[in-house]
């Protein structure tokens, strides 16, 4: 049909190359869940406005939702299933876990990811509550009112990713 | 002692690591998608539609519009069947409508090969409609000559009223002061962060299975039969993760419509996704309400009288109807008992989005309107706002007026002298004295609520569990409580663990719920399944822990009453010494050639009773008032929910629905044309909830009583939190500046119109835009 343009995108994912031929229309987060099946980040807008989507793309936190596929070609890119490792949570998910920081769980996988980048970034730094608040304003949670994720980010600071 | 432990959740993993599937992550091979096409009026009629372009696009499956589905309306409200048949709910919704209602209605359906093919094959349709006028506002609505949304309905979907204590006309007459004021909530919406997905398959000639983002397994069971006149037990429920409801998916939507689908298309998966901007106007809303109350007060602190009227507005279709203006009204009884009370509310049709469930149901729009009224009526005499509370509220041993129950836990005010201490309230008070003038002032306000465990003796209240032993001395439950995020199945692993003597590790409640095999219950609403299910876990675990020590006796040749379980061993109940491990116990009961049999526990129990919960809101606030901006510097909620089963968990329900209580305070609503009846904000950028920047630290605490009409002392906590904020910043706000702001959301907007009309801002002199 009229607008189908296909291309060859070359890409990493959790530190695996994949190579795939896709529609030029379709987002990360489509090639992600429907073609990869890496259903663990979530379609929660579409719209990039609430971060259930959140991935990393060469270590920046993107909304998968409004990042086209095709700009992923000869990226990197973090998906909520490469965090646990050998049967391991990462310090982050673990902090998730410990403080009582999910509930539904729908946007766990795109605060985790946020909360990734933002120790990878901030490693070693004194950070107050309202940069962490800032730096989490784009992933919304509707059940938590943010106060136990607050407390996973502040103490995913304590261990800061390997 | 597993309950009142902070265990993790038992979900939490699968969450966190992205392996817990919910319904969007689900595929069945060859599914097709099936997308709506909405009506662009408000009201109308369709009169011509064209789908001949649509049917004929490559990849489109089918087009069904209002003429080709069964004419027999039916009710969508997740409420469990009343026998009575005088107290159902209203049916009055087709899977699709020519007669158009809101902005959005569903006229016809796509079924394609993909969401872009339904998309441009919806664009084909042509519709022609006739319009009428839009009614929106109750004083349109109720014209005698405004056009009846449904048919025969007058636009009323109920009214009722009751009233308790002395004659209130006369309480009126002789009190010192009567305070009156009108009060306006807003249209909101719940914003689960997962939107309704579903989809339908036959996995036999005669067999539907509908897999859905649902709080009410059983209930999408029987209404589905209902909607397509199809045997209920041919029809299978599959419930998934779930990412949030708040009451939105106590309804059964787009269920029937999928099982529709796939029985029209040779049982083939259809799947309906809903966008964001679908979600927000084709699912539910919260009803808004227009609220009168008048209070009488005497001198000394006395509620002398009370007099509420309630106009709850349910837009295009009834679904939870006049249950949600009646619930609201019936706690106030609880709140004030000694207060004489009328109630009248009225619930209306308009040409908007359906409202229906959402979190606490009617209580925060109705407790706002109270709670501020009880503001008013100590500043009349000058009383202090907590006190005048202290000598007013509810109190263990009260009867509640309106169901004639003594109510056997009662601690708010408890939780009044807790919250007030926490805040600081009379230090604030004295210091915040210096604030009530300039540009930036700060103020102090309180509220209270009462709410109930479950809907007795409204509806019926039923749990059922099903516990088995497994090989390895573990047990698993399957349970018809439905866990949506709120955490059931932590604490029902918990209960079990606590009577069991068994590890709440080794303990696992079923995730997923499947209406095949699951128990019998009515799903996830009205903050009951705690409750509720800790009677029938109870009497289960003592009946399983039975089982086990029979076995034991078996085993051991020791008789059953000298043995007990503790740490996953059956122990001598004088020495507490073990005398066998329960996997070696396990073993036996399903591989011993002769002696015993798998061991299970299964009971359906029915709760009759509701025990009213409490709590109060105490808010600390900044106003910026040339900048109309509110600050919330500190915010307590303290809650009377008997024992906590739970406290991270419990603390974390609170946190989140304060949070959901501040944002329809102070920043979310439904932004309508009065003109269209559009929805101008339908998405999550433009409609505001809040994000980790505006949401303040809560200061959660509980004051334990325990019920014992509860199976573990345990009583309702998922909806209260968002009751009272609302009112207690409304109440700080009057503190600060004594301007009574009487609609939600306290928007900058509302603020800038207030501080105008009471001389605080001078438009033009300011400079302020």
């Amino acid at each position: 049909m009229s607008g189908l343009q296909l291309k060859e995108i070359e890409l990493y994912v959790n530190g695996t190359p994949c190579k795939r031929v896709v529609d030029v229309r379709k987002t990360l987060l489509e090639l992600l869940r429907e073609d990869l099946g890496l259903t663990g980040t979530k379609y929660g807008c579409g719209a990039g406005e609430c971060g259930a989507c959140s991935v990393l793309v060469d270590d920046v936190l993107v909304d998968a939702c409004i990042y086209l596929a095709v700009w992923a070609h000869g990226k990197k890119i973090r998906t909520i299933e490469g965090e646990a490792k050998k049967g391991r949570l990462s310090p982050v998910q673990q902090a998730y876990v410990t403080e009582g920081a999910i509930q539904c769980g729908f946007c766990t996988p795109g605060f985790v990811m946020a909360t990734t980048a933002f120790v990878q970034q901030h490693a070693g730094q004194t950070v107050t509550d309202d940069t962490i608040r800032k730096a989490h304003a784009g992933n919304l949670c509707r059940c938590t009112g943010y106060q136990h994720i607050l407390r996973a980010v502040k103490k995913s600071m304590q261990f800061p990713d390997e | 002692m597993a309950t009142g432990e902070s265990i993790i959740r038992h979900d939490a993993v699968a969450k966190v690591t992205g392996r817990a599937e919910y319904t969007q992550d689900l595929y069945k091979s060859r599914m097709l998608v099936a997308k709506y096409l909405r009506s662009t009026i408000a009201h109308g009629r369709v009169t011509d539609i064209d789908v001949s372009a649509a049917r004929s696009l490559p990849g489109v499956a089918a087009v069904f519009t209002f003429k080709d589905v069964p004419r027999q309306p039916f009710a969508t409200a997740g409420h469990p069947m009343s026998l009575d048949s005088s107290h159902r709910d209203v049916a009055d919704r087709r899977l699709l409508t020519g007669d158009i209602r809101f902005m959005g209605d569903e006229i016809a359906v796509v079924v394609a090969e993909d969401e872009l093919i339904a998309g441009n094959a919806l664009k084909q349709i042509r519709v022609t409609c006739t319009p009428f006028p839009v009614l929106i506002h109750p004083v349109d609505i109720l014209d005698p000559n405004a056009r009846q949304i449904h048919e025969g309905s007058a636009n009323r979907v109920g009214e009722h009223g009751w009233r308790f204590g002395a004659d209130i006309e006369s309480a009126m007459d002789h009190a010192d002061h009567v305070v009156e004021d009108s009060f306006e909530t807003a249209m909101v919406q719940h914003c689960h962060l997962e939107n309704h997905v579903v989809f339908a398959y036959m996995d036999d000639l005669d067999r539907i299975v509908i897999v859905t983002s649902t709080q009410i397994p059983h209930i999408v069971r029987r209404i589905v039969g209902e909607a397509l006149d199809f045997p209920l037990s041919r029809i299978k429920v599959i419930k998934p993760y779930i990412g949030g409801g708040f009451g939105n998916k106590q309804d059964v939507i787009f269920e029937p419509m999928a099982a529709f689908l796939t029985l029209h298309l040779n049982g083939r998966p259809v799947a309906i996704h809903m966008t964001r901007e679908e979600e927000m106007i084709g699912t539910r809303v919260r009803h808004p309400f227009h609220i009168r109350v008048k209070t009488g007060v005497m001198k000394d602190g006395t509620l002398a009288a009370r007099d509420v009227d309630a106009i709850a507005v349910t837009g295009a279709y009834a679904s939870h109807g006049h249950s949600v203006a009646a619930a609201g009204g019936g706690k106030i009884g609880c709140l004030y008992p000694h207060t004489p009370t009328r109630y009248h509310a009225q619930t209306l049709y308009a040409n908007l989005p359906a409202a229906g469930a959402m979190r606490a149901y009617g209580s925060p729009q109705i407790m706002y309107a109270l709670e501020c009224a009880t503001e008013d009526a100590a500043r009349a005499i000058t009383m202090d706002s907590v006190e005048f509370r202290l000598k007013n509220i509810v109190r263990q041993g009260d009867i509640d007026p309106l169901s004639q129950k003594t109510i056997h836990t009662c601690g708010l005010a408890e939780c009044l002298i807790r919250g007030r201490d926490m805040i600081g309230w009379q230090s604030k008070k004295k210091k915040y004295a210096a604030y009530k003038t300039g540009p930036v002032r700060r103020g102090l306000g309180v509220a209270c609520f009462s709410y109930a465990s479950g809907t007795y003796p409204v509806c019926v209240e039923i749990a059922s569990v099903r516990l088995s032993l497994n090989q390895d001395g573990t047990v698993h439950i399957m349970a018809g409580a439905t866990e949506i995020g709120q955490g059931s199945d932590t604490v029902i692993a918990q209960m079990a663990a606590h009577t069991l003597g068994i590890s709440h590790e080794h303990v696992r409640v079923i995730q997923a719920q499947d209406t095949d095999v699951t128990p019998f219950d009515t799903g996830a609403y009205a903050s009951r399944q705690a409750y509720v299910s800790s009677n029938a876990v109870f009497r289960a675990s003592v009946r399983l822990k039975e089982h086990i020590l029979n076995h034991a006796a078996r085993m051991t040749g020791m008789h059953s009453d000298l043995l007990d379980i503790e740490a996953d061993h059956i122990v001598a109940s004088d020495t507490r010494t073990p005398v066998l491990d329960l996997k070696t116990l396990a073993l036996d009961t399903c591989y011993h050639k002769t002696r015993g049999g798998q061991l299970t526990a299964e009971i359906s129990h029915k709760t009759t009773t509701s025990a009213p919960v409490f709590g109060c809101t105490f808010a600390d606030i900044e106003v910026d008032i040339p900048l109309c901006k509110i600050t919330l510097r500190q915010i307590v909620n303290v809650h009377d929910s008997g024992i906590i089963l739970n406290p991270v968990q419990a603390r974390g329900q609170v946190h989140g629905g304060v949070a959901m209580g501040i944002g329809a305070t102070l920043s979310e609503e439904f932004l309508i044309d009065s003109g269209t009846g559009r929805v101008f904000n339908g998405n999550l950028l433009d409609y505001k909830f809040p994000t980790f920047m505006d949401t303040p630290p809560v200061d959660a605490d509980f004051i334990e009583t325990r019920e014992p009409s509860s199976g573990y002392g345990n009583k309702a906590l998922g909806e209260p939190p968002v009751i009272s904020p609302p009112p207690a910043i409304r109440n700080a706000l009057l503190d600060a500046t004594g301007v009574p702001v009487n609609r939600l959301p306290i928007t900058p907007e509302v603020l800038f119109k207030a501080f105008t009309t009471h001389g605080l801002i001078r438009p033009g002199r300011t400079g302020h835009v």
